[in-house]
Parts: C-alpha cells; sequence; structure tokens
C-alpha cells in the first residue's frame, strides 16, 4: 500500500499560493496525472510530495506516516526530471547506480540490478557511454532507469517528455504507461498536456491557479466537466463557447459543445459561415463564424463537401450541451422537472 | 564564395596584427633579455642580428635576490590564491543555491570595492601596516591581496556555480546523497574547470601585482614584482638585466598557464559555450 494524501496542503512563494488548501488522495498502484496552465501549480505540488520543498500548511502522509519531517530519499520515491538531470561526469551504469552505491549497496548487488534495469530500457549497450553521448530519447530513458534502479514506492514524473520530438513523445508515453502498468507501481505525472493527461492517466487532477477544478477518470472528466475552464482546458481542439440568446436558449449564461457534437444540417439551429477547413485525413475541422461573431469548431468526416466561405448549420443534440451559469460551474442537470 | 575568402583572409590578417601588436613590448624584452646593455639602448634596436648573450641571465641569478623574491612570490601569490578560495567558495556558493533579496545587492557592492582608487588608501594602511608590525611581511601582503581579490573570485565563482543545473543536485538528493556526497561526487566534478580557472586568475593576478608590494615591501617580503622594479633605479638603466628579470618572473606563470590551458580555457568559456 502507497497511497499518497494531502489534507490540507498549501505552499506560499511571497504572498502568491503555489498550493492552496489541496486535498487529494493519489491511489496505490495507479497513473495520476497532474495538468493545468503553466503556472497554476502542478510542478510544487510534485515538489512538495518529493519533499523537494517544504508544506507550509496541511500534512502529507505516504502509507499514512506524516511525511513532515521525513528527507526526501527516505519517503521512498523517485523522481524524473523535466531537464533529466543526468549527472553529466558520469558513465550511464554509474548514472543508473548512484543512489545505491551512496546507500553502501555491495558492489555485486548494484551491478545486478543495472544489468536488469538496463535490460528493460534496452541500454544495455549504452551502459559505459556518458550522458553528452546519448540522444534525447536514450537520457530520457536512462533518467527513468535512474529512478528504477531504487525500486521506490513511487514514480514522480516532471514534464519527462516536454524535450523530446513529436513522434518521439508518442512512443514514450507508450512506454512509460506500459513499464508502470507491468511494474504496477503508483505514478504521479506532471504536464501540461491534456492530450498526454488523457492517454496516460487511470486518474487525472486538474489544476488552476493553485487549486483543484476537478479529480476523475479520464472520460469522466471528458465528458461531465464540473466547470468551464476544466471544459476548455480538457479536449482538444477546445470546446465550443456560446454566449448570449444561444445560452439563453438553454437556461445558462454559456454553453459549451465539443467539437464533434456539431453536425452538419441544411435545417440546422446554429446558421454559419465556413472561415477555414483543416484537413486531418481521416477526418476535418471546420471553423466556422455565427451571424454575431461566435467562432465554431466542428469535426466532421472528410467525405463532407464544403468549401470555405460557404453558408451552412449545424445541429447540436441537446444531450450533448454543457451548461454553465455565470459563475463559470456547471449547471446540475434539471431539464426533466420543469 | 570570393567575399567570404576574402574576409576570412582579412580577419586572420587582422588577428595576427593585433597578437603582435600585444605581444611586441614581450618580444622586445625577451630579445633585449639577450642583449649587451649597450646594444639594448642603441637606437634604432637591432633586431635578431646581435651578439647573443646569456649574461644578463647570469648576473641576475647572481645577486641572489631572484631566489628570495621568487620565494616571496609563490609564499604571497600561492597564500592569497588560497585563503581567497577557501573564503570565496563558501560566499559564491551561498549566494548561487541559496540566495536571498540581498544577494545581488552584496554582489554589486562587493564589485564597487575594485572602483576605488588602491593610491585612495594607500596612506591610512601604511600607517595601520607600520604600527601593526605588517610592513615588510609576507603576511602583510597576502592580507592585502586577499582582500583585493577576493571580489573577483566570487564574482566569477558565482557564474560557475550558477551554471550548475539545479535539477542535478535535486536529482541526487532524491537519489539519497548526503551534503557531503553531493559536493564531492556530484558538485565538485562539474564545477572544476571553473574552481580551477578562477584559482589560476587569482594566482596570476597576485603574481603580477605591483602597487602593494612595491609600496608596502622593501627587502624581507620583496617579490618578483619588487624585484624587477629594482633594475630600474637611481644608479641608471639596466634595460638588459631588467628584460632578463622579468622574463624569469614570467617564467613559472607561463609554464603553468601553458601546462592546464585547456582546463582553463573550458573554465572562462563556461558561462559562454554551452
Amino acid at each position: 500500500m502507497s497511497d499518497i494524501v494531502l489534507e490540507g496542503v498549501s505552499k506560499r512563494f511571497a504572498d502568491h499560493a503555489a498550493s492552496d488548501q489541496i486535498d487529494l488522495v493519489i491511489p496505490d498502484g495507479k497513473f495520476t496525472v497532474l495538468v493545468g496552465p503553466s503556472g497554476c501549480g502542478k510542478t510544487t505540488l510534485l515538489r512538495l510530495i518529493a519533499g523537494l520543498e517544504d508544506v507550509d500548511e496541511g500534512r502529507l502522509l505516504i502509507d499514512g506516516v506524516d511525511m513532515a519531517h521525513t528527507a526526501p530519499v527516505a519517503r521512498g520515491l523517485a523522481m524524473v526530471f523535466q531537464s533529466y538531470a543526468l549527472y553529466p561526469h558520469m558513465s550511464v551504469r554509474a548514472n543508473l547506480g548512484f543512489a545505491l552505491m551512496v546507500k553502501r549497496t555491495p558492489k555485486a548487488e548494484i551491478a545486478r540490478r543495472v544489468e536488469h534495469v538496463a535490460k528493460m530500457l534496452d541500454l544495455e549497450k549504452l551502459l559505459d557511454r556518458k550522458p553528452a553521448a546519448l540522444s534525447g530519447g536514450q537520457r530520457q530513458r536512462v533518467a527513468i532507469g535512474r529512478a528504477l534502479v531504487r525500486e521506490p514506492k513511487a514514480f514522480l514524473f516532471d514534464e519527462p517528455l516536454s524535450n523530446l520530438d513529436a513522434s518521439l513523445r508518442t512512443q514514450m508515453r507508450f512506454e512509460i504507461r506500459r513499464l508502470q502498468q507491468e511494474l504496477g507501481i503508483t505514478a504521479v505525472y506532471v504536464t501540461h498536456d491534456q492530450g498526454e493527461a488523457m492517454t496516460m492517466a487511470d486518474n487525472i487532477v486538474v489544476l488552476r491557479a493553485g487549486r483543484i477544478e476537478q479529480v476523475g477518470a479520464p472520460l469522466e472528466i471528458y465528458r461531465r466537466p464540473v466547470n468551464r475552464f476544466v471544459a476548455g482546458f480538457i479536449g482538444s481542439p477546445q470546446m465550443n463557447f456560446l454566449g448570449g440568446p444561444h445560452a439563453g436558449r438553454y437556461d445558462a449564461a454559456t454553453i459549451g459543445i465539443r467539437p464533434e457534437h456539431l453536425t452538419v444540417a441544411a435545417d440546422g439551429a446554429l446558421p454559419c459561415v465556413v472561415r477555414t477547413i483543416e484537413h486531418l485525413g481521416s477526418e476535418a475541422l471546420i471553423h466556422a463564424e455565427t451571424g454575431d461573431g461566435s467562432k465554431l469548431i466542428a469535426r466532421v468526416s472528410e467525405n463532407l463537401q464544403v468549401a470555405v466561405g460557404q453558408n451552412i448549420a449545424f445541429n447540436v443534440d441537446p444531450g450533448c450541451v454543457h451548461r454553465f451559469g455565470a459563475d463559470g460551474n456547471v449547471i446540475p442537470e434539471q431539464k426533466s422537472d420543469i | 564564395m570570393q567575399r567570404t575568402r576574402l574576409s576570412s583572409v582579412a580577419r586572420r590578417t587582422l588577428t595576427w596584427v593585433l597578437a603582435l601588436a600585444i605581444a611586441a613590448p614581450l618580444l622586445w624584452a625577451l630579445l633585449a633579455s639577450f642583449k649587451s646593455e649597450l646594444e639594448a639602448i642603441a637606437s634604432p634596436p637591432s633586431f635578431l642580428v646581435f651578439d647573443w648573450t646569456l649574461e644578463n641571465y647570469r648576473s641576475v641569478l647572481e645577486s641572489g635576490d631572484y631566489l628570495h623574491s621568487l620565494r616571496n612570490s609563490l609564499i604571497i601569490a600561492g597564500g592569497s590564491s588560497l585563503l581567497v578560495m577557501a573564503l570565496a567558495v563558501p560566499a559564491a556558493w551561498a549566494m548561487a543555491f541559496a540566495p536571498t533579496r540581498h544577494t545581488r545587492g552584496i554582489l554589486l557592492w562587493m564589485l564597487s570595492t575594485k572602483m576605488l582608487p588602491a593610491v585612495g588608501v594607500l596612506i591610512p594602511i601604511f600607517l595601520f601596516y607600520r604600527d601593526w608590525g605588517l610592513l615588510d611581511t609576507q603576511a602583510g601582503v597576502v592580507l592585502l591581496l586577499t582582500a583585493g581579490n577576493l571580489p573577483i573570485a566570487v564574482w566569477m565563482l558565482y557564474a560557475n556555480f550558477n551554471e550548475v543545473p539545479g535539477e542535478i543536485l535535486e536529482a541526487a538528493r532524491m537519489d539519497g546523497a548526503s551534503i557531503v556526497q553531493e559536493v564531492v561526487r556530484v558538485l565538485a566534478p562539474m564545477a572544476l574547470p571553473g574552481l580551477a580557472s578562477s584559482f589560476f586568475l587569482i594566482f596570476t593576478l597576485a603574481w603580477n601585482e605591483s602597487f602593494w608590494s612595491l609600496n608596502m615591501t622593501t627587502t624581507d617580503a620583496a617579490p618578483l614584482t619588487a624585484f624587477v622594479a629594482a633594475f630600474s633605479n637611481p644608479e641608471g638603466l639596466f634595460w638588459a638585466k631588467l628584460s632578463a628579470a622579468s622574463m624569469l618572473s614570467i617564467a613559472p606563470v607561463l609554464v603553468i598557464g601553458w601546462l592546464c590551458q585547456r582546463q582553463l580555457v573550458r573554465g572562462l568559456t563556461f558561462g559562454a559555450v554551452k
């Protein structure tokens, strides 16, 4: 059991609250992703868990034990840094074995565990190289290996894929997820990329300005965002937001419609002019503008014949409309009662 | 194509002209050190065609003061550089890794002390030193040079430590390294070129320092700079011997610099080249 529990955790830098009264349970063996725009406090939260920052207020429990006076190493967590933070003057072998070496683990045991991890991550041929002689993806794997060697209770990842190119990033997403599932180890993963959060997480924690906006499984958050911020942050392309009379029709200040829930229909309720069309091959994104200047993006089939400047109209399934109040929070469904 | 080749030739020529201009006085002294005193003051000076002689070196070395001054220079430059490093490393460490809102101010203040003309405080310091019995002592000069070079060393080391990525030190902490292991196994190997070049720069500055050593020493603690200066005295100018003495005082630093030039270049360009 390696549940990580945060109870009312706060952290201030000068007069700015990087973490504000965070209550969160990170369940054992699950992949939890902390996601939010830059400056939302997700990295601070990870560093608080790691012990690289001290908690100002509240409690942090790992396995039910308060970590207030526990040094980072004694927490049994391993961290993979954004810059990989490999030791530049050491070989891959020494990098992997460093944590064991400082613990005075017998040499034979270090060699055995380093070999084991190197095999798992396909690093065997690189063991005698220095980090400078490795590619980005290889450095990334060494950084993960260095965490793995310690056989930690949990992995902490701080935007580990942001320095990789797009194709490698997709591959590493899968690799990290596979490794985590094989080992059944708890992982806390920080990213600003909602796509990464959606594809990797068991559990997503959406943060904004040091506060938790919503916690849930990826599809739950996608389908039932609790407020306009989460609705706009999760999902790509972004959810369409309409105000004014469009929203009034649904008794809301703003309504949100996902791009895939707009269907082109001759007698549609939302007449628009097509502004641009993005062809993705498997589907197309139509950027359109309504009569009152609101912008919409619709995800449609490539088979649909539309041209820029053409007048079209969209239909919306009322069941797929997200209704938000003036405060930005979602309005609970109660249509059936009216 | 034509243009780039032309500009590369022009650039190379300019480099050589500049290098020669900078080295010219040194070359002049090198040649003069092998001339007789008469030839040394001849105008126009002869370039390579003269009676080469080692007489100047022999008489400079025979005067007996050379070894005495060399010893003083080594003690003063070595002692003050070690003392500077002992103070500057922890100071720069603290400023780089645990900065406060005063750090910038302190750094600027330290540098501002270098703007004070030394001659402005010569009289008070001379009087203090006279009363404290520090005149013409190695310890006295070491103290002065330490104070003088400390700001430069702190600045260099601060820049050097700042180049060490914080995440690597945090990684070491997560890996369970103690503070000693963190310093010895992770930080020191990364910071070593910078430490070496800072030490060498401070050592060279102390070795070449002449204002304080000329004013604060007479015989007992006189380093090589004072020894060289002594060859231009009221009894007349001894250009050839002065040149030989100069060459002999430059030689030790030149040898050290040549031996560790690779380390030096790496250290001095640490911030510039990623």
